[in-house]
């Protein structure tokens, strides 16, 4: 996890670039920050504390509330996410169709709870709202792929294969 | 008829107020009170805690009355049933989620959520459920933060985000888990606070506090061998009687004097002296730069909380700072230097205690520069608060007290020295013996009504001896923000610049007597304690610093005049950029 | 930029050459193979099902033959779906696989693929679209471009009228007339709490201020509620085009859609939509010549379902974290940067042209005396037809339950439905031919809501299913006011006490009494909604919350505490289905014995139940 979070501080110092060309892109306004911390999500998989900072100098906005933006909205992550982040929904539709034993099983079997990582860096968990799969209830996400009319035992078999990759 | 006046109905009474006017500021003009929690007038005015709900005839739901204005022909009920039931339950939800450990709490008898659980006659939680359970932050010299205590009315936040311009502490995460922190969780020693402590005035409970350090005072006390001195501030003394119940703005200086001394002080000196040193240096300092051609303007630096903001957020603009230490940081060079000289005693063995209006006084005296020879100028600071509470504790009727004087030999002080302790005090204060050194007379003039008053910025140009200068006075760092950039942009051609972090000046001071809500929209505390400070100015024989004996007399005896080696050496410091966030 | 002339020019020529799409006897040799890249068949490959029409035909050199990504068709349950026009033939639950088979023996030998028909609940092919029960009762509004046209098309969009109300409104009427229009037709907010647009329209108008907004609120959150999401994907200028008439009326130069981020595929479709509509000219300054000047533009919400709400909205398109303002004011006096802004949602602006061109007499002679035009639903859960469904309102949820929905599957009872989310409430049996209004709903003790319809079997506990509503506002309260932060936790909590076996009845006082409380008492309406969940299943069903809370029982088996999955003896076969089901290994026995299960091992997951073939595990 620790060696982890050097490499990504390594990889966000090497990948300034594109910290500066979002800065290139967006005017320094508070109506910003969100849109920004939206891309640098996606850039990043979460957002670094080094970049809250060149943030807040760059927005002119205390971190304290970037921070208390980031930590409002589910979207942001504050921790580098799993090689593999499995998202169950949790949207009314998957959980009268019983995505709930699906995320019991997800829990059980990693040993993390929703929005944690486990200590290998491999997998993370979240618990999403409605992806739109409706028709496909229960569904599970990994890394955005829809495993739709979930099962335990189907997601047993998702685990394992992906456990020994 | 009136169009600005708007006619309603609260709890039965025919009400007429302003146009504009909130239903909560409306019901207490006609004398009905409402309960409030997360309102602060002026500053969080944002309906979070719901205890000011009321029924509106008419309309749905409840009336958020600290927000809303009053409708003409409104029907307004305070207390039904309905809104007794759902404040009980506000008030209870509270509870559930808080650290009732009031026996143990520092604002136990001052806290807001306190006097309103007895006046709700709450003997039982109802829904009692999970508990946030954080840890204390008590790393910072100045700020404990325990969210155990917190209620979430963000009177903190909008103090130091919006009044301040700081925004070291806001909301973050959200629902249950929702609390007030810094970045990251982290210390607040960490991050951009600057000790100003306006957050501890805005705390309704215990989750804001100084941090307590009466306990190293009494264990000095109790040591023979030590010779424990305390030291007190200008803005202290008008102020401590609040803590036993006597008006705002009534003037305990003889009383806290003789408190100091029962508690077992050796001695009890004045802070104003070494204020009337810090005008001379000061003064000095002005009258070199100004006739030099050095970097002006000139930016006072008594105010700890300004220092540590400049240092963070402004460092190239450090040469502006006046290199005068603050008034008790000299004072106590001076005890351990020309006084334990004097009187023959071994510097090694004087505890010098600062009473203080302010807590970034306590980050202050640890800094690496406040020390001489080794010695730290100043061993401990303790705030009017932490004070009163020494009293309390010694059980010493603090009312009934007799008056005594300041200790000689360095007991004496003048009127300047004593409005140091509100905003444009110092600048006036310097600007009397400025004058006078500039012009060689003794004028007549020394009220400088320019400098005076409520705003966040008086400026003024004042003619002395045929020059005119140019000067401002600012309180409140969001004020001070502005006024560095008009100096940054050149916008401003100010000489002279004096700055109080806190609004208002040290009488408003974070380590002041806590005001409740309802009494700070009621009252207007600064005004009543600056008044109290100017009236001391005015009866003092002498109100010019370079006029003050004890003054002249350690100039002659020690310090030889004001901006010599040894002056420099005791008496005047430097600063150094500081990072904002250590991550 | 195009003038309006030219754009007359282009709705002509293209509606010919699009009339296929919606006439099955259109006159034409060409064939259009229509794609559903709406998210759930997205998500099951139907880019690649695109790919490989795309690549076949040009292999076999096939022309006159053009394969179209389209919006959502609604049944989401069948997909991906596939269509050719004009003949509108409907193949469902197509893989990449089949591409070659429905090229080779629809277009090429001219005959239907009939393993790749949809069927019926009752087993019946289904040639066409409107053939199927599920389409029947629907009338398509809102939805009227999703899965005809092609959303990255403008041309398309304006061949079917596209754009003609915006320039109606800005060459031939004024703001006051276009407003009393849409007054006059009834239109009610289709986001859930059903304010009546006009009116809205009118105060936003009426505000004072130099600097107006227009907002699009597409933060659509409900659990289980996907209705705004499709329009998006499906129809985006139809959205764009009815906030530049609100522009119009109410005198804003800037609008915001504020969409939430997890929608990638309509944030991606919208801003195609916004760059064409700048291209054509129909954004921007001086609108076709006419003078009028606006621009749209996107905000990505984050994740955080209180965003829906319109004050929370605005202060998150702000830059905050979303709490909501306490109202009044309201945002048509004082909204973004605390200027006069009109928010609207999605359905309710997809409505807005339509009702420019057909008139006001026409949409409001759809629907009920107060409840106008038709809604979108997303009907999910234990029903046949999951997907979406727009009806017109005064439609019973029998209708929607089981006509279009198809019944119930596995052949079990009704239990409820829910409509309106977490905000919303639980419709027993007796109210299923309660028609659908913003009025009735609410007399029942559910709200309209912005869409979401869950069906529910008898399997479902419902103090469970209240359970599911509070953890979700629990964990989307913005934790701002006291009553929402700390009286939903509390709620949650009797509530996971009453599932636990742990409960009593003085549990459902408090409950209640919390309840109330936290109604009257919250800031927005997040807090003021949370507990109407627990408020409709205790109406309803307060039988089965006493029975957990004095008998520890939970009739529906699903509270884990309270239920033990068992084996019956006498009508277990030892077929051994449910041992090789078992994730966890707690089920014994021998082959071809009678199994049991052990429970300690037992996670209560239903493997087992769903696997066995004689119905004997319960």
């Amino acid at each position: 996890m620790n060696e982890n979070l050097n490499q990504d501080n390594c990889k966000w110092k090497q990948e300034k670039k594109f910290l500066e060309n979002l800065f290139q892109i967006y005017l320094p306004q508070k109506d910003n920050l969100i849109q920004m911390l939206n891309e640098i999500q996606e850039h990043y998989g979460y957002i670094p504390m080094e970049v809250q900072k060149e943030l807040s100098n760059f927005l002119k906005i205390p971190m304290a509330e970037i921070y208390g933006v980031i930590t409002f909205y589910s979207r942001f992550s504050l921790e580098p996410q799993g090689k593999y982040k499995i998202s169950v929904c949790l949207g009314t539709a998957c959980f009268v169709k019983g995505s709930q034993k699906i995320m019991d099983r997800l829990t059980e079997r990693l040993k993390i709870e929703p929005g944690q990582t486990t200590k290998d860096g491999l997998f993370t968990i979240d618990q999403t709202r409605c992806v739109g799969a409706c028709g496909l209830a229960p569904v599970f996400t990994v890394n955005g792929e829809v495993y739709g009319k979930a099962t335990v035992q189907k997601l047993d078999e998702v685990l394992d294969e992906l456990m020994a990759n | 008829m009136n169009h600005n006046l708007i006619s309603l109905k609260i709890d039965g009474q025919k009400v007429e107020v302003e146009k504009g006017t909130t239903i909560l500021q409306a019901a207490r003009q006609a004398g009905i009170d409402i309960p409030t929690l997360c309102f602060l007038k002026d500053i969080n005015e944002v309906g979070d805690c719901r205890m000011c709900i009321v029924e509106v005839e008419g309309k749905n739901g409840f009336a958020t009355s600290c927000i809303q204005k009053v409708e003409q022909g409104m029907v307004v009920h305070t207390h039904t049933p309905n809104v007794l039931e759902a404040r009980r339950m506000i008030l209870d939800l509270i509870l559930s989620n808080h650290a009732k450990d009031c026996l143990t709490c520092t604002r136990s008898g001052n806290c807001e959520l306190q006097s309103l659980a007895t006046k709700f006659n709450v003997t039982q939680i109802e829904f009692e459920g999970e508990r946030i359970n954080h840890k204390i932050d008590d790393l910072s010299p100045s700020i404990v933060r325990d969210f155990n205590k917190c209620i979430l009315c963000r009177r903190c936040i909008a103090v130091c985000k919006n009044v301040q311009e700081i925004g070291a502490i806001d909301c973050i995460n959200r629902g249950f888990d929702s609390c007030i922190s810094t970045v990251g969780n982290k210390s607040l020693k960490d991050v951009n606070c600057t000790n100003c402590g306006q957050c501890i005035q805005a705390c309704p409970t215990g989750a804001l506090h100084e941090k307590e350090t009466i306990d190293e005072v009494w264990m000095k006390l109790k040591d023979p061998e030590t010779y424990v001195i305390a030291q007190t501030a200008p803005a202290v003394r008008v102020a401590l009687g609040e803590e036993f119940d006597m008006e705002i703005g009534t003037n305990v200086t003889g009383k806290m004097v003789t408190a100091l001394k029962r508690l077992g002080f050796d001695k009890v000196f004045d802070t104003n002296t070494g204020a009337d040193f810090t005008i001379m240096e000061e003064a000095n300092e002005l009258i070199e730069r100004l006739t030099q051609n050095e970097t002006l303007p000139m930016i006072t630096s008594c105010s700890p909380g300004w220092i540590k903001y400049i240092e963070m957020n402004d460092p190239e603009m450090l040469p502006h700072l006046s290199t005068c230490k603050s008034p008790h940081q000299m004072f106590g060079a001076l005890l351990k230097t020309y006084f334990a000289k004097k009187e023959g005693i071994d510097p090694e063995k004087i505890y010098v205690v600062s009473v203080m209006p302010c807590i970034a006084k306590k980050f202050e005296s640890k800094r690496s520069e406040m020390k001489n020879n080794g010695f730290s100028d100043v061993d401990n600071v303790i705030t009017t608060r932490e004070l009163s509470r020494m009293i309390k504790q010694a059980n010493i009727e603090f009312t009934k007290l007799q008056d005594s004087v300041f200790d000689d030999p360095m007991g004496e002080a003048t009127g300047a020295a004593a409005i140091f302790g509100t905003t444009g005090g110092v600048m006036e204060a310097a600007l009397r013996t400025a004058q006078d050194r500039l012009t060689g007379k003794e004028l007549e003039k020394i009220n400088f009504e320019q400098v005076r008053g409520a705003e966040g910025i008086k400026k003024a140009t004042i003619e002395i001896g045929g020059k005119n200068i140019k000067v401002v006075a600012a309180s409140g760092l969001a004020n001070a923000k502005k006024i560095l950039e008009e100096i940054k942009s050149g916008k401003a051609d100010y000489q002279f610049v004096e700055i109080m972090a806190c609004p208002g000046g040290c009488v408003m001071g974070g380590g002041q007597p806590i005001k409740n809500s309802k009494i700070r929209s009621e009252v207007d505390v600064r005004k009543l304690r600056a008044e109290a400070l100017y009236r001391i100015d005015e009866k003092s024989i002498i109100r010019k610093s370079h006029e003050n004996p004890i003054i002249q007399k350690i100039y002659q005896e020690y310090l030889e005049k004001p901006g010599s080696y040894r002056a420099h050496k005791l008496l005047h410091t430097h600063y150094q950029a500081r990072e904002k966030y250590k991550l | 930029m195009k003038t309006l002339e030219e754009l007359h020019t282009i709705r002509q020529e293209k509606r010919k050459e699009l009339e296929l799409r919606i006439n099955t006897k259109a006159d034409t040799r060409e064939k259009h193979i229509l794609v559903c890249h709406g998210t759930g068949c997205t998500s099951s490959k139907s880019p690649e099902i695109l790919e490989n029409f795309k690549r076949i035909l040009k292999e076999k050199k096939i022309e006159k033959v053009r394969v179209i990504k389209t919006g959502c068709f609604g049944l989401c349950a069948k997909g991906p779906i596939v269509i050719i026009r004009p003949e509108d033939t409907f193949y469902a639950m197509v893989t990449p696989e089949d591409c070659e088979e429905i090229i080779q023996t629809h277009i090429v030998e001219g005959n239907k693929v009939e393993r790749l028909l949809c069927k019926d609940i009752d087993g019946t092919i289904v040639n066409r679209l409107e053939e199927l029960n599920f389409y029947k009762k629907q009338k398509r509004i809102a939805l009227k471009n999703c899965g005809v046209i092609n959303p990255e098309e403008i041309d398309e969009y304006i061949a079917f009228d596209g754009y003609t109300a915006l320039e109606k409104c800005l060459t031939t009427l004024t703001p006051e007339e276009v407003i009393a229009i849409i007054t006059k037709s009834g239109l009610r907010g289709r986001g859930g709490a059903g304010f009546p647009t006009g009116k809205k329209w009118e105060l936003t108008k009426a505000s004072e201020g130099k600097e107006k907004y227009v907002v699009c609120n597409a933060d659509e959150g409900d659990p289980g509620a996907f209705m705004d999401r499709s329009i998006l994907e499906g129809d985006p200028h139809s959205v764009i085009e009815a906030m530049a008439i609100a522009g119009f009326c109410i005198g804003a130069n800037k609008g915001y859609i504020y969409v939430r981020a997890e929608y990638p595929i309509a944030v991606k479709r919208l801003e195609i939509a916004i760059k064409q509509a700048r291209e054509y000219g129909i954004l921007g300054k001086n609108i076709g010549g006419t003078g009028f000047t606006f621009d749209v533009e996107i905000r990505l919400g984050a994740g955080a379902f209180v965003c829906g709400e319109e004050t929370a909205l605005l202060e998150s398109i702000e830059g905050r974290r979303g709490q909501p303002r306490v109202k009044p004011p309201y945002p048509a006096q004082s909204g973004l940067w605390g200027k006069p802004t009109l928010i609207n949602n999605v359905e309710t602006y997809s409505n807005i042209a339509q009702i420019i061109l057909k008139g006001a007499d026409w949409y409001s002679s759809i629907g009920t005396k107060n409840s106008k035009g038709t809604k979108v639903f997303a009907l999910g859960g234990n029903v046949n037809n999951i997907g979406l469904v727009e009806v017109p309102m005064g439609t019973t949820l029998r209708e929607i339950v089981y006509d279009i929905g198809g019944g119930i599957p596995n052949g079990r009872e009704f239990k409820a439905a829910q409509t309106g989310g977490p905000s919303g409430g639980c419709i027993p049996k007796e109210h299923l031919d309660t028609p659908i209004d913003y009025e009735s709903l609410k007399e029942i003790g559910s709200m309209m809501g912005s869409g979401g319809l869950i069906v529910m079997d008898d399997t479902k506990c419902m103090v469970s299913l209240a359970k599911f509503y509070l953890e979700f506002t629990v964990s989307e309260s913005c934790g701002k006011c006291t009553p929402c932060r700390i009286g939903t936790k509390r709620m949650l909590e009797i509530l996971e006490k009453l599932c636990n076996a742990e409960g009593s009845e003085l549990d459902i006082y408090k409950l209640e009494k919390l309840a109330v409380n936290i109604q009257k008492a919250s800031i927005c309406g997040l807090g003021q909604s949370a507990p109407n969940p627990v408020i409709s299943t205790l109406k309803y069903f307060r039988e089965e919350f006493r029975e957990h809370a004095t008998n520890k029982e939970c009739r529906a088996l699903e509270c884990k505490a309270m239920s033990k999955i068992t084996i019956h003896e006498e009508k277990c076969k030892g077929c051994g289905l449910c041992q090789r089901h078992c994730p966890v290994n707690a089920i014994e026995g021998e082959a071809r014995e009678k199994r049991t299960i052990n429970q300690d091992k037992c996670i209560k997951c239903g493997t087992c139940l769903t696997s066995c073939p004689f119905k004997a595990i319960g």
